[in-house]
């Protein structure tokens, strides 16, 4: 793998095989020196063009603990500012000796562009509404992890799918590993045609509830109000939030998602949130393990031919 | 000037009237002879046109042309260098350049900067002034300078109260209103066609219904007004099917559509490359099918290229930021002789006749070819195959999306008032 830059373009074969990967992270994130140095002499360059703290952070520790170097393009103090164009950036950031640049950018489709210009890795960390490949590979790690398999699971994806990268990698990931996915929102967050979209819609969340063993929750943005898609943020909760009353609809062994930052009390009530079902904190966790997968597999891996996941060893550090 | 005589050879004439095998004399920037075995004198320049079609040249009814305000992307001069190696003896410059083209001293300018160019450079003018839809340009005065073709294209006239008006006054003075038709309200924040691509790509669209709700608000003006009304770059099943209508119930209206609408749709978007932005956007395919028979059944008029050049730094930009459009110029006749199912005679309808008449040029333009009439030809080998190459275009800008694509027909000769300013593909200015 070159680049990760949307899930749309990932088959099963290639999903699995980086979420196996990601088993081996977990086990080196449990060890008391919980660093390799796989990635020892590689830099990593993060290319934020959107503030962005978890994600940011989660891609951080996930290079420390390869031991990989890492520059940081900081947009607000760049020249970016003096109004230099986005191909002359990345062309200059190369030309320092990057071997990855990690992208997270406002418009679609921003880490594609990038990975026509350069010859390092490009990792999407999430553009515009378009996709967020790491976070569908720890939601799916997070489902295999709590229920054992994402085949044959039943996920509704609620809220705003229309205006979420979220939502467009999960959909593809999920699917793609044999879950079944039920979009829940109001029509006007759900995208302008789900054509070939490989999903059920139900635009009532308490008919959709006792059927589902996950429930996924987008964030719920106030500007979506400004926009006449919805009426208030009241009318949202009172309908596709998960509120206390809710979740008792859930199945014993239901869990919930969702991938910060939350609006406790928007689209999750305050008390679901601390509920041993809601595994956010697990998705958090797994994020960075799953990003030293990624960056492993797009950096480490490259020149070793592997056929079998499970023979890749990760190096032990002498201690 | 004295231009030697040109006599074009074996090629087989075409205009509105018919097609026959003939040569061509001009003398003087007219054709003086149409008729079999024409034997040039000495001294006469002789150009060979056998397997070739010999027609009026073309002229597009909409080209940016960049000048004053955006040259490092096109100049005049160069633009009317890649029209001319399109086949085009003739052009009309779009408004929105900074300055806009909204008042004497704008478009004395620009047909000043058009007059020693490769292509007779016509303007239009913009409605508003500064293009902003809220006051006319004195458009009176433009006529009087050659205006015929009054425009904000770039954007749409939103207020329907002032393009009643604009209508009302263009209708006194014999000139043609041409719309941009895009209702902001609803197209805002869209960067490509709202639909199952935009859908899956996560790229904010803009809904056909934003451009269908303009035509058939200015189909009920044209109705309300008897204004000449002329549509531009229609991309979408219903904006034809209006058209379409509307001609049929008399009104005086005309439209045309790009050959990027008749060749692409919005799958195009899907690498993200703002080449393929453009507005209004590329549609679906059932848009592009709806475009192809328009033009093959004469509800569209013409095909108008579009012309829109960017620098290639603007085209660098993530896809919601950088300008929409594409360069047309050299690549249309190649697009419609290998896409469209037209015989000549109704390309020359599509690429001269028609758009001649709309922008009132057939004096000049158009055809027929005939002797007495200006000597303003194409001559088009409708057999040659050839691939676009960007860096090949005469444009100073290299925003085509039909780089690498294979292309039936290429323009040979071009001769604008009988001087070949194209000869053997090669421009000679």
């Amino acid at each position: 793998m070159k680049h990760l830059l949307g899930i749309a373009d990932l088959d099963a074969s290639e999903l699995d095989h980086l979420l196996g990967l990601t088993d081996h992270f977990v086990e080196v994130s449990r060890r008391r020196m919980p660093k390799v140095p796989a990635l020892q002499g590689r830099t990593v360059c993060w290319l934020f063009y959107e503030d962005s703290t978890r994600t940011k952070l989660s891609f951080e520790q996930a290079a420390k603990r390869l031991s990989a170097d890492t520059l940081n393009f900081t947009v607000s103090s760049s020249s970016v500012r003096k109004g230099e164009s986005l191909r002359d950036t990345v062309e200059t950031i190369e030309a320092m000796g990057v071997d990855a640049i990690v992208v997270r950018h406002g418009s679609a489709g921003v880490p594609t562009q990038v990975s026509r210009w350069v010859s390092a890795s490009v990792v999407n960390a999430g553009d515009g509404w378009h996709e967020h490949p790491t976070q569908a590979l720890l939601d799916c790690y997070t489902i295999r992890e709590q229920l054992g398999s994402l085949d044959g699971t039943r996920i509704a994806i609620v809220g705003d799918i229309a205006h979420s990268r979220v939502a467009r990698s999960d959909v593809w990931a999920f699917t793609k590993l044999g879950a079944e996915v039920t979009l829940v929102a109001p029509t006007t967050l759900l995208p302008p045609s789900l054509d070939g979209w490989p999903v059920r819609v139900d635009q009532s969340l308490d008919r959709v509830l006792p059927h589902v063993d996950v429930v996924y929750l987008l964030r719920m943005q106030q500007e979506r109000m400004t926009e006449a898609l919805l009426p208030t943020l009241r009318e949202y909760t009172a309908r596709w939030g998960l509120t206390r009353r809710r979740v008792d609809q859930l199945a014993e062994k239901a869990i919930v998602m969702h991938p910060g930052p939350m609006n406790r009390g928007v689209e999750i009530a305050a008390d679901v949130a601390d509920l041993p079902r809601a595994v956010v904190i697990d998705q958090v966790r797994n994020g960075v393990a799953v990003r030293m997968a990624v960056l492993y597999e797009l950096l480490g891996a490259g020149s070793i031919v592997v056929t079998d996941p499970k023979e890749i060893r990760v190096p032990e550090v002498n201690t | 000037m004295n231009l030697p005589k040109v006599v074009i050879r074996g090629g087989r004439v075409v205009d509105r009237s018919g097609e026959r095998t003939a040569d061509v004399a001009i003398d003087g920037g007219r054709i003086v002879a149409v008729d079999t075995n024409l034997a040039p004198g000495s001294g006469d320049l002789v150009l060979d046109a056998a397997g070739c079609l010999v027609m009026p040249g073309f002229v597009d009814v909409h080209a940016h042309l960049r000048q004053p305000g955006k040259e490092e992307a096109e100049t005049i001069e160069t633009g009317a260098r890649a029209a001319a190696l399109g086949g085009y003896t003739c052009i009309v410059a779009m408004p929105n350049t900074t300055p806009a083209i909204d008042s004497a001293g704008v478009v004395r300018e620009v047909l000043e900067l058009g007059r020693d160019t490769c292509c007779d450079v016509r303007t239009s003018a913009a409605i508003t002034v500064g293009r902003a839809g809220q006051q006319l340009t004195p458009m009176a005065e433009l006529a009087e300078l050659g205006v015929r073709l009054f425009t904000d294209d770039g954007s749409g006239v939103q207020d329907v109260r002032l393009m009643r008006r604009a209508m009302e006054y263009a209708r006194g003075l014999d000139v043609t209103l041409a719309q941009h038709c895009e209702d902001e309200a609803l197209s805002a924040g869209g960067h490509m066609n709202e639909g199952v691509v935009s859908a899956r790509l996560g790229i904010p669209g803009q809904p056909a219904e934003a451009e269908e709700l303009m035509v058939m608000r200015d189909i009920a003006l044209a109705r309300l007004t008897g204004a000449k009304v002329h549509f531009q770059h229609l991309s979408t099943a219903g904006s034809i099917a209006m058209v379409r209508a509307a001609k049929g119930g008399g009104l005086n209206v005309t439209c045309e559509a790009t050959p990027h609408h008749f060749t692409l749709t919005d799958e195009r978007c899907s690498g993200f490359d703002p080449v393929f932005k453009v507005n209004p956007p590329l549609r679906t395919a059932g848009d592009v099918a709806a475009v192809r028979a328009g033009l093959a059944d004469g509800s569209i008029d013409c095909i108008a290229t579009d012309h829109a050049p960017h620098a290639p730094e603007e085209k660098e930009r993530p896809f919601d930021q950088a300008p929409p459009g594409m360069l047309g110029l050299e690549t249309a006749l190649g697009l419609a002789l290998t896409h469209l199912d037209v015989t000549p005679g109704q390309l020359v309808g599509l690429l001269s006749s028609r758009p001649a008449a709309i922008v009132g040029v057939s004096e000049q333009h158009g055809g027929p070819v005939a002797a007495g009439r200006p000597a303003n030809l194409c001559v088009v080998d409708p057999a040659a195959s050839w691939a676009v190459d960007a860096d090949a275009l005469a444009s100073r800008s290299r925003n085509t999306p039909f780089a690498g694509m294979k292309l039936n027909g290429q323009v040979r000769h071009t001769l604008l008032w009988g001087e070949p300013v194209v000869r053997d593909g090669e421009a000679q200015r």
